[in-house]
């Protein structure tokens, strides 16, 4: 800490934000303590002798004179072995300790670093002595969870000549594991760094994104993908599906990685996930889900400034993790929360409001989150990415509302819920006529061997018949269903098996939860071979309506649920004798 | 301890808020207390503070208040409420003073009515099924003990007689402790107030439950203290007596308005439709104060009202309650019209922790299946109902008629019960059978066979 911390007096209090005179030298973002309970605060603004200061606790009782001290340091996070399995609040304060010190409710005041000092980590040397090293590199490996390899880097901005590195052994958090020569001195390097969380971490170049990020979820994977680096919203009215399908996301998808953002949402929704992740495995390694997972709970109850931090506090630690070389997922529930954080504040400030009370700052703020998601070439010269996964509550699901708008500027992938998708139950409730990748084209190559290089024509195919089914939908209010000619019958026939068997998912079905990339192939190719050949039949005569009624399209819609993804070999059975019973109506007519 | 030092200086008085100049040592949130001419109290909160002005926000409202004639003492704490066993049975005020003629409660223990909020790494989930005895409840939207769902209401509609109805039979099966009831009612009319007050005495509920009144023509300002008296009061059941506590709320209508003409005397930025843009949070602020913790016996189960401005479920009342609340249960106008008391619209009504409290040991093994096949059915019987108004019954399938004849029975019978009826769950799971034999029994695609097989008989 610096020599004298700057000291001043608090003169104005309102609800979350303070203003402190005689603060000449605060810093913008810098970390201040707050009264005589030491609240955390963070400068929001600074003019003249005055800051104002965003305080992320409660401010009940707090008086105008009381002290405000700066640190010296902007608002950081601790990054480092024990991370993973840890939920935190808005600010990385380990919720687990902060209920052993203040009981079930949390206090103010309580302070704790986020990492614990009294954990010993084993750490195995990569780095050799006498060898040259710049950030990013990696010092030695702790194998955290059964999972997951923690790689002990060199903080960025920092290089020079190994002077000394530990031997292999067991450590605390803060002992010294290397010495760096540098050109300014030596700098001891412990098993953790800090880093500011408003500030991207460095990466030496940018990529485009190329592989997807496999998520299980097969209206996801099959029809709107996003790749691993990639940014994608989830908008929704309420009870439309967006928290559900960020846990499927934070379950199932792909990557090493997922820290979980709970970000002015409800308390239950994070005691599910603390809950249920150690129970799911991960369907490669078997291991309890949560061995990869990090949480981040900043509840609607708990201080909206330090909801408005959670997001970077979150996409922070993601970037630490994709410094080591690994692909990380984050969701963050919901956004919106986050920009009416940000509005109220902006209110206390008296800044002037632009559409709807946001701040006019709304828009470059949302801009700068994404722009944190991305494939990277790392300091140390591997590949790593941050996926941004998004979930925005528009009021009364209106998505012409500004943190919808404007969110869209900045993600390549689109998953609308749709509310009356939601009411008929249909889940997950994207709507597939509205949503949207930019992802396709990236991830196309990804499918090639899978798909004999047939995933993009099949994909496109399907949804030339729910398109058609849309239209012909409105044709069917006016003069009902009978009217149609025989094939459009099929096509509303395929539609619904579409729908039901391929689009609709359940989240609490211990099948139909995950579906692997060959299940998804799988199904849709099957549906649409089913077309095909019944398309062939209703050309020689056969009536729709005896298509419709075989017995077996029941079960086509139910593969889904009753396959498992490592039996698909059961559906090549199913639909050999499925095609084999039209084909034999087929002959009845010619 | 000095007495707190008294100030004269009113600066001016807007709306409800009174600002006192050249105050010091005073904290924001600080519980105030405001004696006008003839000696009349009124009490108030700190909202903003700066080195030498305090705006005071008055629960009693501003009416009455010069800027000569009053003074002004902060009194160092926040609004706190005592807290006994002894409340039970008695009838407060929003501010938890008594309104029943009978004395203060005795006790030591005074806490503060915001509350803290819970770590998340505290709550325990919620999975037990609560039997209100409302079929459309239990058997479609199921209650959990610890869950906060909302009743969206229209006005005119008959929720306050739901609301006291499920306060009055909500039970665990196989528990003998049944519920205590806080009830916290905000800007209700007087027959309202004492319909409530009547439908628990007579059912013998009062002498467990506590009752926070604030009527329509008290003070708006005190509308925003009420719930939250009553939330203490239910946590300190619930997580320091042990006991499972069902809290009502009505009206957060009611309550959102008084939120609003705050928040225009401040001259704050308004929202969508002049509501403050903390809305949401403040609202969190209250239905968050539900729920379980590990290692405790009690809970808090939530249940508030709100009445939707002109129908619209899009609005931002029951549009920010539904982001927060786990479900709703919805109230339908022409359902109420065609005489169907509760008047439950299942179709948009939802509880979203109903998959953990049901189910084998929990309720009965085909209670998930035959509400989702009740749902897919009701919902295809409306459908066909608009179809059969454009082209006729005629038009119609036999097996559409079918549906038709379900959706009437499931409105007249399933949903329909009376205000003193109270069906265990199992009359509840025998009544949608017998629904659901209506249809043909290849329609009962989302049931296991060996349920149909079971249940299913054709009168
Ligand atoms: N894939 C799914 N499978 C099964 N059920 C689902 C699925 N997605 C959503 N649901 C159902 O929808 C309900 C609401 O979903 P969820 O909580 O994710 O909504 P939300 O959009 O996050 O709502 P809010 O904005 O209020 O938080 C769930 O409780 C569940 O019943
Ligand atoms: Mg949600």
């Amino acid at each position: 800490m610096g020599v004298m911390a700057i000291q001043g007096k608090i003169s104005k209090i309102s609800g979350p934000v303070v203003q402190a005179d005689g603060v000449a030298g605060l810093e913008m973002h810098e970390l201040t303590m707050v009264g005589e309970a030491e609240l955390i605060g963070e400068v929001v603004r600074v003019e003249g002798e005055t800051a104002t200061i965003q305080v992320y606790e409660d401010t009940v009782g707090l008086k105008p004179g009381e002290r405000v001290t700066g640190s010296g340091l902007p608002l950081a996070v601790e990054l480092g072995p024990g991370l993973l399995m840890g939920i935190y609040d808005g600010i990385q304060r380990p919720l687990e300790v902060i209920q052993k010190m203040t009981g079930d409710f949390i206090k103010r005041g309580v302070k704790s670093p986020a990492l614990s000092r009294e954990a010993k980590w084993h750490f195995v040397p990569v780095a050799k002595k006498g060898s040259k090293v710049q950030g990013g590199a990696v010092l030695g490996t702790v194998q955290e969870t059964p999972l997951f390899l923690h790689k002990i880097m060199v903080p960025p901005r920092l290089s020079g000549t190994v002077k000394s590195i530990a031997k292999e052994g067991d450590y605390l958090i803060e002992d010294t594991v290397a010495e760096i020569e540098t050109s300014s001195g030596i700098e001891e390097l412990k098993l953790y760094q800090r880093w500011p969380v408003r500030e991207p971490r460095p990466y030496q170049e940018r990529l485009e994104p190329s592989d997807p990020l496999i998520t299980g979820q097969r209206i996801i994977d099959t029809f709107f993908p996003v790749a691993k680096g990639g940014a994608v919203a989830i908008p929704g009215g309420f009870g439309t599906g967006k928290t559900i399908t960020s846990h499927q996301l934070a379950a199932w998808s792909d990557a090493e990685i997922i820290v979980y953002i709970g970000c002015g949402e409800r308390g239950n929704e994070m005691t599910e996930v603390l809950l249920t992740f150690p129970e799911w495995k991960d369907p490669k390694s078997g291991r309890p889900l949560m061995e990869r997972t990090v949480l981040i709970a900043n509840t609607s109850n708990m201080p909206v400034s330090a909801r408005e931090a959670s997001i970077y506090t979150g996409v922070t630690i993601a970037e630490y993790f994709r410094d080591m070389g690994y692909n990380v997922a984050i969701m963050a529930d919901s956004t919106s929360r986050w920009a009416e954080a940000l509005r109220e504040i902006s209110g206390r400030l008296e800044e002037m409001p632009a559409e709807e009370g946001f701040p006019s700052y709304l828009s470059s703020r949302l801009g700068e989150f994404y722009e944190r998601a991305g494939r990277v070439r790392t300091l140390n010269g591997e590949y790593g990415s941050v996926t941004l996964i998004g979930a925005v509550s528009p009021p009364g699901g209106d998505f012409s509302e500004p943190v919808t708008v404007h969110t869209k500027r900045f993600v390549r992938a689109f998953w609308a819920l749709d509310s009356s998708l939601a009411s008929q139950r249909h889940y997950p409730a994207i709507n597939w006529l509205t949503s949207y990748s930019e992802y396709v084209d990236y991830v196309e190559h990804w499918w090639a061997p899978l798909t004999g290089g047939q995933w993009r024509q099949k994909t496109l195919r399907a949804m030339e018949i729910l398109k058609r089914e849309d239209e012909l939908k409105e044709v069917i209010r006016l003069v009902g269903s009978e009217a149609l000619p025989e094939p459009e019958k099929l096509v509303m026939e395929t539609a619904r098996l579409l729908r039901e068997g391929f689009l609709q998912q359940n989240a609490y079905d211990p099948i139909d939860t995950y579906s692997s990339p060959e299940k998804q192939y799988k199904l849709l190719t099957s549906i649409l071979a089913f077309h095909e050949s019944a398309n062939r039949a209703i050309a020689a005569g056969v009536p729709a309506s005896k298509i419709s009624s075989l017995p077996a399209l029941a079960e086509l819609a139910k593969l889904r649920m009753s396959v498992p993804s490592e039996k698909i070999s059961i559906i090549d059975d199913f639909m050999s004798k499925l095609l084999k019973e039209i084909d034999a109506l087929t002959e009845e007519k010619s | 301890m000095a007495l707190p030092m008294e100030y004269n200086s009113i600066q001016r008085i807007s709306g409800p808020l009174l600002f006192v100049e050249g105050i010091s040592n005073v904290g924001f949130n600080e519980l105030v207390e405001i004696r006008s001419e003839g000696g009349i109290m009124r009490r108030g909160r700190v909202l903003e503070i700066t080195k030498d002005i305090a705006a005071v926000e008055i629960f009693e409202g501003t009416t009455g208040l010069s800027t000569t004639q009053t003074s002004v003492r902060f009194l160092g704490r926040p609004l706190t409420i005592p807290l006994s066993m002894e409340m039970l049975g008695r009838v407060f005020n929003g501010l938890g003073e008594p309104m029943d003629g009978g004395p203060p409660p005795f006790t030591e223990d005074y806490r503060d009515v915001n509350g803290l909020p819970m770590n998340p790494f505290s709550r325990d989930y919620p999975t037990q099924f609560i039997q209100t005895g409302v079929s459309a409840i239990d058997g479609m939207d199921t209650l959990v003990r610890g869950q906060k769902l909302p009743i969206f209401s229209g006005s005119g509609l008959p929720h306050n007689l739901l609301a006291t109805q499920v306060a009055r039979q909500a039970t665990i099966p196989g528990e003998e402790s049944s519920f205590a009831v806080v009830f916290a009612a905000m800007g209700i009319k007087h027959d309202e107030a004492a319909f409530f007050k009547r439908s628990f005495e007579e059912s013998g509920a009062l002498k467990s439950s506590a009752i926070f009144l604030n009527l329509a023509d008290d003070p708006p300002v005190e509308r925003l203290v009420t719930p939250r008296s009553a939330l203490t009061f239910a946590e300190y059941l619930a997580f320091e007596r042990d006991m499972h506590v069902l809290v009502i709320i009505t009206d957060m209508t009611n309550y959102a308005e008084a939120l609003r003409e705050i928040s225009a005397a401040r001259e704050e930025v308004p929202s969508r439709k002049g509501y403050p843009g903390y809305m949401y949070s403040d609202f969190a602020s209250i239905y968050e104060r539900a729920g379980r913790i590990k290692g405790k016996k009690g809970s808090i189960t939530q249940m508030p009202v709100l009445t939707m401005p002109n129908d619209d479920i899009t609005h931002p009342i029951p549009d920010l309650t539904g982001y927060i609340t786990e479900g709703q249960i919805v109230l339908d106008r022409d359902l109420h019209r065609r005489g169907i008391y509760p008047p439950i619209n299942i179709l948009p009504s939802l509880s979203r922790l109903m998959k953990d409290g049901i189910g084998k040991g929990k309720t009965r093994e085909d209670h998930g299946a035959v509400a989702s096949q009740l749902y897919s059915a009701y919902a295809r019987s409306q459908d066909l109902r608009s179809l059969s108004a454009i082209i006729g019954e005629e038009g119609l399938t036999e097996k559409d008629r079918a549906y038709l004849k379900f959706g009437d029975a499931f409105e007249q019978r399933f949903l329909s019960q009376r205000f003193d009826e109270n069906r265990d769950l199992e009359a509840t799971m025998r009544l949608a059978w017998k629904m659901l034999s209506i249809l043909p029994e290849a329609e009962l695609t989302r049931i296991a066979d060996h349920f149909v097989k079971q249940y299913y008989s054709r009168e």
